[in-house]
């Protein structure tokens, strides 16, 4: 296989994360917006692996295994944390919950 | 009893105490009880500790109770100074105050603010007390404030009639006037001398100030100005008779026997400064003799049985003042000790009156209370007698006599002064038994229920014995040559000197003296009981200077165009507080930020999120620019 440039693989990663972000503005559904994290996530993981390539040492890999668990885990204390916002509000619009506002 | 001196203020002050904390939750026999047992027991405290100080023959006795103010070279102290002076003071306060106390017992009773008056009396003794027993000025100060203070409460009493708290306030503001000429002379003593004990500064102006010199007069005449404030002389004069809107025992021990004489106290204490400042003493006899007429013919016009006596008080405490003013010290304060016994005597007796009559203050309306009311009509004859000084046989003949001799023959004394004093004591005479002839002979106009009880008698029969038996300590030379009262009081005052020539026309002045007050009776018995048509038409034909009399020679009218009317306008002026638009202008600035950045808050989260991206932005791209 040929070499993948290097630039390819940050611009994917750097373009991935911008369209996370971009989604998690503009989505007003929590678990939307919860996937979108998901995916900057996963973009920093890849420009992780990325650099671990280019310096050729098996750091990047072990990061990303570190950023996969702690997603995992994020993810269930956030599911956990979306059931009880259900369960107060009745609605998934990340709007709703605007008590703490001036 | 040295040790004990420091009770004769306390006990009065613990009496308040106790009722402040017990009073709303005691009977109303426990309430009196403790209110004038308290100044009881400091009045019987007095008379032993009199007694010892007098038959030791120490001058002075000393007590420090408290170290209060060391500030490098200033040593104040709570500390006591009994001479004889003080001592005259404190009986006459504790034993009059007593039996004003005991009065109050059953004339209050039936008040719901039984306690509060006792309190409220209560302090006003301990205050008093502590104003003449202060061996240096700030403590005396301190009492001075703490008069003023009950006066206002007192005359304030039954609050819930506007024109009580308007009364009380206009003393208050008034004596204020005289306790800021008063503040200014202690600050005045204190950079020149270095200190404010009384005894030090008797000792060292002398050696720093020549006579005359302008420092010290200048001291004269505020401490001139402090005492016109409290004595309600003039200027200040005009809230003494408003401040009988107070119950009577009140006007009886603040406003005859008390509170209004301690300027005339201040003024013997500090005789040392006014020895020094000829000019100044000249003008506490010209305030004293000009303050005696006017308030004699205000007197004579009045129809309000308490406003007579304020008036008189006025007149009164002007003799006091006139006596001061030639020199006389001695005789202004046994002036002091008759008049606060009679004075006394007649507001209580007056209260009394006004209370069986079911609150009619008008004399016009009273009449023929002699036989109705034997035992209050009799001392109040007596108290009567011994204001209008009838000869020989009332306390008030001697003491005003005395004044009078001293007017004109004293080394001070001139013709101007005598011819004052002569002059009013005629219209004393005059306006004391018309009040007397009206009130008490003729036909009844208002209906009496009932008599007075034994509690209101005691005091009044108390009173009228001292009226008429304690002149009998001081008998003028051509009488007898008794000098007991002065006696007492010379290692503390100075003797006066009398001017050579005149000591043989001594008892040539004194017939002149008794006849005209005798004349002044005889007039008013003519003018009321004999031909009553006779006053009508007096009346009738002076009726412009007659108002100007009843106003009080309009002197609050002035007061009100000069003081009151400008203080209101420039008030209104600034009713939108001017100089504060500025800070409201800072609070909105603040606050319109505020809002502005409260809005950045909304609460959603998506708000905060875009903040944060913005923010990163903006970071890297300067980033980016520096690098």
């Amino acid at each position: 296989m040929k070499n993948v440039p290097l630039e390819a693989g940050l611009i994917l990663s750097g373009i991935l994360f911008v369209l996370g972000l971009i989604s998690v503005l503009t989505r007003r559904n929590i678990i939307f917006m919860l996937i979108s994290v998901e995916i900057m996530l996963n973009a920093a993981g890849l420009a992780f692996i990325v650099a671990g390539a280019r310096w050729a040492q098996a750091d990047g890999q072990i990061m990303f295994i570190f950023i996969l668990t702690m997603a995992a885990a994020e993810v269930s204390v956030g599911l956990a944390l979306i059931l009880q916002i259900y369960h107060q509000l009745k609605t998934l619009d990340s709007d709703a919950a605007n008590k703490m506002r001036g | 009893m040295k040790e004990l001196l420091w009770l004769i203020p306390a006990l009065p002050f613990a009496g308040a105490l106790m009722l402040i904390m017990l009073g709303s939750r005691s009977s109303k026999n426990l309430v009196p009880f403790i209110g004038a047992g308290s100044v009881g027991l400091s009045a019987l405290l007095t008379l032993i500790t009199g007694i010892q100080f007098l038959s030791v023959g120490d001058n002075v006795w000393t007590q420090q109770v408290w170290n209060w103010i060391t500030v490098m070279n200033l040593n104040l102290n709570f500390s006591f100074y009994l001479d004889t002076l003080s001592l005259v003071f404190i009986f006459v306060i504790t034993f009059v105050g007593f039996l004003i106390h005991l009065y109050s017992a059953e004339f209050m009773r039936e008040d719901e603010g039984y306690a509060r008056f006792f309190i409220f009396l209560n302090l006003f003794v301990g205050s008093m007390l502590i104003l003449v027993l202060a061996d240096n000025l700030l403590l005396m100060y301190f009492g001075w404030e703490g008069v003023g203070l009950c006066s206002y409460l007192l005359i304030g009493f039954w609050y819930n009639e506007e024109k009580n708290g308007y009364a009380a306030r206009k003393a208050f503001i008034m004596t204020r006037v005289g306790d800021t000429a008063l503040a200014v002379a202690l600050f005045m003593l204190f950079t020149t001398l270095g200190t404010l004990n009384i005894q030090e500064i008797a000792t060292k102006a002398p050696e720093v100030w020549a006579v005359g010199s302008s420092v010290v007069v200048l001291i004269g005449f505020l401490l001139l100005g402090g005492a016109v404030g409290k004595s309600a002389q003039l200027p200040l004069q005009s809230w003494l008779p408003d401040a009988m809107a107070g119950p009577s025992p009140v006007s009886a021990l603040i406003h005859a026997a008390t509170m209004v004489t301690a300027g005339v106290y201040l003024i013997a204490r500090m005789h040392v400064i006014f020895e020094l400042a000829p000019l100044a003493q000249t003008w506490v006899g010209i305030i004293g003799a000009i303050t005696l007429l006017i308030a004699g013919f205000s007197a004579l016009t009045q129809h309000d049985l308490k406003r007579i006596l304020a008036y008189s008080t006025i007149s009164q405490i002007g003799y006091m003042f006139l006596a001061l003013g030639v020199g006389a010290w001695s005789a202004a304060i046994f002036h002091f000790m008759i008049h606060a016994f009679f004075k006394a005597l007649l507001f209580l007796g007056a209260g009394a009156v006004i209370m069986l009559l079911h609150h009619e203050h008008n004399i016009f309306r009273m009449g023929g209370l002699r036989k109705k009311m034997p035992v209050i009509f009799w001392t109040f004859l007596i108290g009567s007698a011994s204001l209008a000084a009838l000869p020989l046989i009332t306390g008030g003949f001697y003491s005003k006599d005395q004044i009078l001799w001293f007017s004109l023959a004293g080394e001070k004394g001139n013709i101007w002064f005598f011819l004052a004093a002569l002059i009013g004591a005629f219209i004393t005479a005059m306006y004391t038994f018309r009040m007397v002839f009206v009130t008490f002979f003729g036909e009844e106009k208002t209906h009496v229920s009932h008599d007075a009880g034994w509690l209101i008698k005691t005091p009044l029969i108390v009173l009228a014995i001292l009226s008429t038996f304690a002149g009998f300590i001081e008998l003028p030379h051509t009488l007898g040559h008794v000098e007991l009262f002065s006696g007492l009081l010379q290692p503390v005052l100075p003797d006066i000197s009398l001017q050579a020539e005149l000591t043989s026309k001594e008892f040539i002045i004194q017939l002149i003296a008794a006849g005209l007050s005798i004349g002044g009776v005889y007039i008013a018995y003519y003018t009321y009981v004999n031909n009553p048509a006779f006053a009508s038409r007096i009346k009738s034909e002076i009726n412009v200077p007659y108002n100007f009399w009843h106003a009080g020679w309009g002197f609050d009218a002035l007061y009100n165009a000069v003081i009151m009317r400008p203080f209101v306008f420039i008030s209104t002026l600034s009713k939108g507080d001017v100089i504060d638009r500025l800070y409201e202008g800072l609070v909105a600035i603040a606050n319109f930020f505020n809002r502005v950045f409260a809005s950045t808050q909304s609460g959603i989260m998506r708000w905060y999120m875009m903040a944060i991206v913005i923010g990163t932005l903006l970071v890297v791209t300067l980033s980016l620019l520096m690098l």
